[in-house]
């Protein structure tokens, strides 16, 4: 038979894929409504509290608001690609999630079921392909409503998330150089036998942190969404969904960028002190590999929130200044100190 | 030269140390700042379930008020309306006929009492002016509402309760509104 389809991967698989994108999805929903009550609690206000028990179906609330709300797209405006921009942005964020592992392999009837999408042996690299490709959804977002506020926002956006993009890359390679391996899943094994990465890489996580806030657009690095210089960013002519969309690829974004700061420092689904292998392939301890992984993400969600609430914003040239003259440098010094450390261990 | 309050504070040019030039420091020290506000008590009042109570000398809405035995003390003589500065007063006065002595006081009584909200300035002077005590402002605060003749009260919508037949309502309208705050 040359066509043996092992159908079982596919059903696999495909649960997989519901089941992380609806978590991501789920979980960018309930981060609207943390972040909202973390702005309030900080601000020593209460937040949303209205819909449902301690305003727990606001999500809901706002998503049925943006629904209703009045679309307006702008008659000059290339139509095409006005749609096309929130569409990319969710897609990109959503598409990260496929090499992030998710937990230990379990057992499920005799078959050993990994808890990831694909473990592609270029793992991390596929991550940053996709993580540029979101420039794309800021860049054609703005350059399609036609709105010169929009586009100036735009190129910002782009040319920001490209700057930090090559100082978190050469930031990885210092992680990427004590692992030996691209693939998500042995970046993981390897924390959980020498321990885990943060305590090699402290500089190299800070950098990598710091440019995870820049390509997530959080605060302090949010200069495409300036509200006060540019109006609005990229998504001023937006309205309804579609805005929702961009706000809501956000959220995805960071969620993703907090698993995968959990997976690439800090042990992944590892949980410290604790030999897990031990326990066996059960599908529960799957999931608390998996519940300690959200446990992380989450704790990395919150941290993104509290800085966002504590920060203000970068000058435009300020954050240019950051990215080219610090933390690029930083990282290429990192980089090198760790592959001399590297070599002379080695040897 | 002398300073003209005593808060001038001295600007400091020297250029920062590394320590400052990190930023990380100052960074932490007010991520730790925003952090100790997660504990703080909120001030927020939960406003339409749990109301402020007001200072006991706000002037809100006006009553017209009545006596004990549940007569209107209005006897229309305009003194009120000659007070308000905001002209927002008008009445017209009738006479009280035989066999209606339980519901007003005096012989002459108001028909017809209104007050535009629209222009009132509740500065409290018609409750001043008024010699029968049967003008007050309460602690309420006058509602909203979508179309002008909304805000003209009639004299129906100021008159207290009856204290002989709702003695409750009557107590409310005189003045408990915003005790029940904790």
């Amino acid at each position: 038979m040359l066509l043996q389809i092992d159908w079982f991967i596919i059903i696999e698989k495909f649960i997989l894929i519901a089941v992380i994108v609806t978590t991501a999805l789920i979980v960018a929903m309930y981060s609207t409504y943390a972040e909202r009550k973390i702005a309030a609690f900080l601000q020593d206000r209460r937040g949303p509290n209205r819909a449902g028990p301690f305003g727990l179906l606001q999500p809901l609330a706002d998503g049925v608001k943006l629904f209703m709300k009045e679309e307006i797209i702008p008659l000059t405006s290339s139509k095409t690609l006005f749609i096309m921009g929130p569409l990319l942005a969710m897609i990109t964020a959503t598409m990260t999630s496929a090499v992030i592992p998710w937990g230990w392999t379990i057992d499920v009837a005799g078959r050993q079921v990994p808890l990831q999408i694909a473990d592609v042996n270029i793992g991390i690299l596929y991550i940053f392909g996709v993580v540029s490709l979101g420039v794309y959804g800021i860049m054609i977002g703005g350059w399609a409503s036609n709105n010169k506020f929009s586009l100036l926002a735009a190129v910002r956006g782009a040319s920001q998330m490209i700057s930090y993009e090559l100082a978190m890359g050469l930031s990885l390679i210092a992680v990427l150089m004590l692992v030996g391996d691209l693939r998500m899943s042995a970046i993981v094994t390897h924390q959980t036998q020498h321990g885990w990465n943060i305590i090699y890489q402290p500089l190299g996580f800070l950098i990598f942190f710091v440019c995870a806030l820049a390509e997530c657009n959080r605060t302090p690095f949010d200069l495409p969404e300036a509200e006060n210089e540019l109006n609005f960013g990229y998504h001023q002519e937006y309205s309804s969904m579609k805005l929702g969309f961009y706000l809501f690829a956000e959220y995805i974004n960071m969620f993703i960028s907090g698993v995968v700061m959990s997976t690439l420092f800090f042990g992944g689904y590892d949980i410290p002190f604790v030999n897990e292998a031990a326990w066996g392939a059960h599908w529960w301890v799957g999931l608390i590999g998996f519940a300690v992984l959200m446990a992380k993400a989450f704790a990395f969600i919150f941290l993104f929130m509290w800085i966002r609430w504590t920060i203000p914003r970068f000058r435009y040239d300020q954050l240019m200044n950051l990215g080219w003259k610090g933390l690029l440098p930083l990282a290429l010094v990192n980089m090198l100190i760790t592959a001399v450390v590297v070599l002379l261990l080695n040897k | 030269m002398q300073a003209l309050t005593n808060r001038k504070k001295q600007v400091e040019r020297k250029p920062m140390t590394l320590m400052e030039k990190l930023y990380l420091p100052s960074i932490f020290k007010g991520m730790g700042i925003t952090f100790s506000h997660l504990f703080k008590k909120k001030p927020t009042i939960s406003y339409p379930e749990q109301q402020r109570p007001f200072p006991s000398v706000f002037r809100g809405l006006h009553i017209l008020n009545r006596d004990e035995e549940g007569r209107e003390r209005c006897t229309a003589c305009g003194l009120c309306a000659v007070a308000c500065p905001a002209e927002a007063i008008t009445m017209e006065a009738a006479e009280r006929q035989p066999g209606e002595e339980h519901l007003f006081r005096e012989e002459k009584y108001a028909a017809k009492y209104e007050i535009n909200m629209l222009r009132c300035i509740f500065c409290g002077l018609c409750e001043e002016a008024c010699p029968k005590d049967a003008i007050y402002l309460t602690q309420t605060v006058a509602p909203a509402n979508y179309g002008r003749k909304g805000f003209i009260y009639k004299k129906e919508d100021l008159l207290i309760p009856d204290p002989t037949t709702d003695r409750e309502a009557y107590e409310k309208a005189k003045g408990t509104i915003g005790t029940g705050v904790k």
